[in-house]
């Protein structure tokens, strides 16, 4: 039983950074901005919220910065491809390879310094508790509130959106701005309640597989729980499998996820109506207001 | 907001070679700026980072060396993203290649006959190609999202190559190293200097790709079915054998890509390996290159002359590599917000 | 006759000489080639150390340059780069540089060139490495007295010979105290990955392994058994920071001491190139941490171990040895040719996972 509990613990810590920088990206695909920026806003939360935590001592200080970190990169982000009207995916790329860049030379003095790691009641972290939360916000947020209708609409149609009074761009801002701190508080999560230390490019593509688990859930919350959860515990068994040394190679171990999820992704698509409903038809395409 | 941008009525053509010039005047204007805070004279930075890469003869072949598999996968790219077909797996279909490739030599190591480097870049087409199939088949028959099923099989891609390679594909004689017999003979690439035949055949496909989009009718086709869907179907272009058309292509170009490298470059298979990482760059070029496959090789050699002044700046200049980093994101930055100038024009608005 | 060979002896002499001789400022350059980024905390990092010992010591002399993050498939470039800077010698840190180095060494006779964890030289071209399972030895004999469950869990990246000699040591080493250890084994299939190798070392943890060793970078799997309350040892430099509690001793690459021999052999004239370079604790190349978080006769076992090692007296290596398939290499009470370790494909008896092959 304890061994299962272990297990389950493992699960829960690895899936959880996966799930919380998908649901910010959920919300700001669901307006219409494509951000394949994630990792890149990733790893500065991850940095800033280190940093702040090594500075002042207190892994909820930490947090708190992780999150202006992602703010940060990604109000970056929508200037380009909002205000400037930049193509966006290849900004998302841009800021990536620029987070990935700037985290390090942020990060360098803090190489090889530990610090206290946020406090945990048997594993279980606040961080944790709140990935569920943010997820029954974010759903009860997006379909159910008239604010979360706009986005939608901004998302599906944003010249409609547009005529109807929405404000488009101040929307998306928003959206990209939450998204920006979701990816950062993820960062903040590795860097602050995981793996209490500092190592240069730590994320290691957590960012895509966030961005992969978006497209997977078709941009429902739920399901986007569903994804995390199914790729953490995929790859956590695959690892306990290997102990059990029954002489499988690893590599094909450590395929599993990849593979269960694209599996897991042909099941679900089959549901061509659902697809239609929730994919936000304007993803990707910059907006211009013309007077 | 007193400036705001305004949608040109067509291209600006002017601006569409502005831009560019711009963007790298402020990165150069940036880039002095850095060099200076770090101590290095700000014009002998600017020449080690940008020029020699194009004025000194080695740094040139350096730079057309590292540009061929952007330049190749990129022109793939293009046709494909204008097509609305979104392959983010180039760099699994490149690995794919390159291991397809590299059979050859592991297993009929004695084959040095001129064609068996044909039959290699073959197989390398179509490893990449057939590994792009892949996520092609699932959208058609099963409406999976191809973003997803492309980027997961990256991953995979890559652990199956370092199983075989570490595995059955090692070297005998390599003292259980993880890498194959050096390739030797036919079953390598020719080469002039560092350049190998791979950026002959990128220039080709690049060019070639540019003559389907623009003045076939496959191109038009193409395009409709990406900017006007119905409008496509409606004129009888099949979605469908569109999807399978651009993931071959795409594919079948990152994995020559990826059997140029291992023929031209390597000369072996060896894990890890970190050419596949071109594979997400190609996607920067292909954008920066307008998705316009011929766009795409101006734009290869710019984001190679990055990565090559990149190791210049901390081989010569002893900048450290981070912030070789943060340069070339700049850089990319500078290049996108300029963009915007050739469909949008800047406007003052006075207050009334 | 006489006269011409001593003339051109002396010219021959003279070129050596300028061969070998510094820049015109009187400095030598020496450069490194890092895998990875001075800030991994691991194996890049301990190279560092190492350059930063030569510019205390010799900083008069000796000019240095470090190039970070040169992946495998594109490390010709920079060598080149630095050869043609004027580097006098380039250290090229990781096995993947092999045919890189020996394509740039070729090129350019007159610069020597060092390529750490290989085993092709050349004229020009020595391979270094250090005896890291010396180290793993005295770890395996700390955690078979330690271990309460009798079982160490391992996180591995990669099965490179490297790593698969260290395992076996270990378990040499764990075995000298309980034949009955136990060993179970995580391939993370990367070498920078912390979230990795903390989700490794809790499924381990979970597994039944009360001790964590580790053959990847980071401190991740010491902040685990933190946690956890459990034992581990840090890997490549001292990481008791992050495991005050856990950590009960790392193996730390020290290459200062080699790099500031070799460029003192290269300044005065007595370096040699084109051989294998295998420092071990004897040298100083290989040191470990300060034994911490254990009673004190087991700390008393340790260091008896280190002492043997470093003396020369124990080699872990030694034959017989028992492979997983039951058959025996090495002749009895000889150590195992230095061949037979650096490609070390097998298994010792006793561990249950397989290797490729």
């Amino acid at each position: 039983m304890e061994q299962f509990y272990a297990i389950a613990i493992t699960i829960i810590a690895a899936s959880t950074p996966l799930l919380i920088a998908a649901l910010g990206e959920l919300v700001v695909e669901r307006s219409g901005v494509l951000n394949l920026g994630v990792e890149g806003m990733m790893i500065m939360g991850a940095v800033c919220g280190f940093g702040a935590a090594y500075v002042s001592g207190n892994p909820y200080v930490g947090l708190l910065a992780s999150i202006f970190g992602g703010i940060a990169m990604s109000i970056l982000f929508g200037f380009l491809t909002l205000t400037l009207l930049a193509n966006q995916v290849a900004t998302g790329l841009a800021i990536t390879l620029l987070g990935i860049g700037l985290s390090a030379l942020i990060g360098e003095s803090f190489v090889g310094q530990p610090i206290q790691r946020l406090p945990n009641f048997h594993g279980i972290n606040i961080l944790i508790v709140f990935s569920f939360v943010l997820t029954a916000l974010v759903s009860w947020f997006l379909f159910r509130t008239r604010t979360g209708l706009m986005i939608r609409a901004v998302g599906d149609s944003h010249v409609s959106a547009h005529a109807m009074g929405f404000p488009v761009v101040g929307l998306r801002y928003a959206c990209v701005a939450f998204g920006g701190a979701c990816a950062g508080l993820a960062g903040g999560y590795l860097s602050v309640a995981d793996t209490p230390q500092w190592v240069e490019n730590m994320t290691a593509g957590r960012g895509w597989i966030a961005l992969a688990l978006v497209v997977f859930s078709t941009w429902l919350p739920k399901r986007l729980v569903f994804g995390a959860y199914l790729f953490g515990t995929i790859s956590i068994l695959s690892f306990t499998v290997q102990t059990m040394a029954l002489g499988i190679p690893s590599q094909l171990l450590s395929c599993t996820p990849y593979l269960v999820t694209v599996a897991a992704l042909v099941v679900i698509s089959r549901n061509r109506q659902l697809l239609r409903a929730n994919t936000p038809a304007c993803l990707g395409q910059p907006f211009l207001a013309d007077r | 907001m007193p400036l705001r941008l305004e949608k040109r009525a067509e291209r600006s053509s002017t601006m569409a070679l502005l831009s560019p010039i711009i963007a790298i005047g402020l990165t150069l204007i940036f880039g002095a700026i850095v060099f200076a805070m770090r101590g290095v004279d700000p014009l002998h930075g600017l020449y080690v980072y940008f020029l020699e890469p194009l004025t000194d003869e080695w740094a040139r072949e350096k730079l057309i060396v590292k540009a061929t598999p952007l330049v190749m996968m990129a022109a793939g790219l293009s046709i494909s993203y204008q097509a609305n077909v979104w392959n983010i797996g180039a760099a699994g279909q490149l690995y794919m290649g390159a291991l397809v490739a590299g059979l050859v030599p592991v297993f009929l190591t004695g084959w040095q006959t001129p064609e068996v480097m044909l039959v290699m870049l073959i197989l390398g087409i179509a490893g990449g190609a057939l590994w792009a199939m892949i996520p092609a088949i699932l959208k058609v028959k099963f409406n999976a999202n191809e973003i997803l099923t492309s980027l997961m099989l990256v991953y995979v891609a890559e652990l199956v190559f370092d199983w075989l390679v570490r595995g059955p594909l090692r070297d005998p004689k390599g003292y259980n190293f993880p890498k194959t017999v050096n390739f030797a003979g036919w079953q390598t690439l020719p080469a002039w200097g560092d350049v190998h035949l791979g950026a002959l055949l990128a220039l080709l496909a690049a060019l070639g790709l540019g003559f389907l989009m623009y003045r076939m009718l496959k191109g038009f086709e193409l395009r409709t079915l990406g900017s006007a869907p119905r409008a496509g179907r409606f004129a009888g272009f099949s979605a469908d054998k569109a999807v399978y058309f651009c993931f071959g292509v795409s594919g079948g170009l990152a994995g020559l890509a990826g059997a140029c490298d291992v023929m031209g470059v390597g000369r072996q298979l060896q894990t890890p390996y970190s050419t596949p990482s071109y594979g997400f760059v190609a996607i920067i070029v292909a954008f920066l290159g307008r998705l316009n496959p011929v766009g795409a090789i101006l734009a290869g050699l710019l984001l190679a002359l990055t990565f090559l002044g990149g190791e210049a700046a901390q081989t010569t200049l002893h900048i450290p590599d981070k912030i070789a980093k943060v340069f070339q994101g700049v850089l990319l930055f500078f290049v996108l917000a300029c963009d915007t100038l050739v469909l949008y024009r800047l406007k003052w608005e006075s207050r009334k | 006759m006489m006269k011409k060979l001593l003339i051109s002896a002396g010219a021959l002499a003279l070129a050596l000489g300028m061969a070998t001789s510094a820049h015109a400022d009187g400095k030598l350059k020496a450069c490194w080639v890092y895998l990875g980024a001075i800030g991994d905390m691991g194996w890049t990092y301990q190279h560092n150390v190492g350059v930063e010992q030569v510019k205390k010591e010799l900083g008069d002399k000796v000019e240095t340059v470090v190039v970070e993050n040169v992946p495998e498939a594109d490390a010709a470039g920079p060598i080149e780069r630095l050869a043609r800077d004027g580097c006098n010698i380039i250290f090229t840190t990781s096995f993947g540089y092999m045919e890189p180095t020996l394509q740039v060494a070729a090129k350019y006779p007159k610069v020597m060139f060092e390529h750490a964890t290989g085993f092709k030289t050349a004229p020009n071209v020595t391979t270094y490495n250090a005896k890291f399972y010396q180290a793993r030895y005295v770890e395996g004999v700390i955690a078979a007295k330690m271990s309460k469950t009798g079982t160490a869990g391992y996180i591995v990246s990669f099965p490179i010979p490297e790593v698969v000699m260290g395992i076996n040591s270990f378990m040499l080493g764990a075995q000298s105290v309980n034949p009955n250890f136990k060993v179970k084994i995580i391939w993370a299939n990367t070498w920078f990955d912390p979230g990795k190798e903390g989700d490794a070392a809790k499924v381990l943890f979970s597994q039944g392994a009360d001790i964590i060793v580790q053959h990847t970078d980071s401190a991740a799997a010491i902040t685990v058994a933190e946690e956890q309350k459990k034992f581990g040892f840090g890997q490549s430099s001292d990481q008791i920071k992050f495991g005050p509690h856990a950590q009960l001793s790392a193996a730390v690459d020290n290459w200062g001491p080699y790099y500031v021999r070799r460029l003192k052999e290269l300044m005065d004239g007595s370096y040699k190139s084109n051989m294998q370079s295998w420092d071990g604790m004897a040298e100083g190349t290989v040191a470990m941490a300060p034994f911490t978080n254990m009673p004190d006769d087991v700390k008393a076992m340790a260091q008896k171990t280190f002492d043997d090692i470093k003396s020369g007296k124990l080699e872990p290596f030694t034959g017989p040895i028992t492979k997983q398939d039951g058959s025996t290499i090495g002749e009895k009470g000889k150590p195992l040719a230095a061949g037979d370790i650096l490609g070390m494909n097998f298994y010792v008896k006793g561990i249950d996972d397989k290797l490729p092959q």
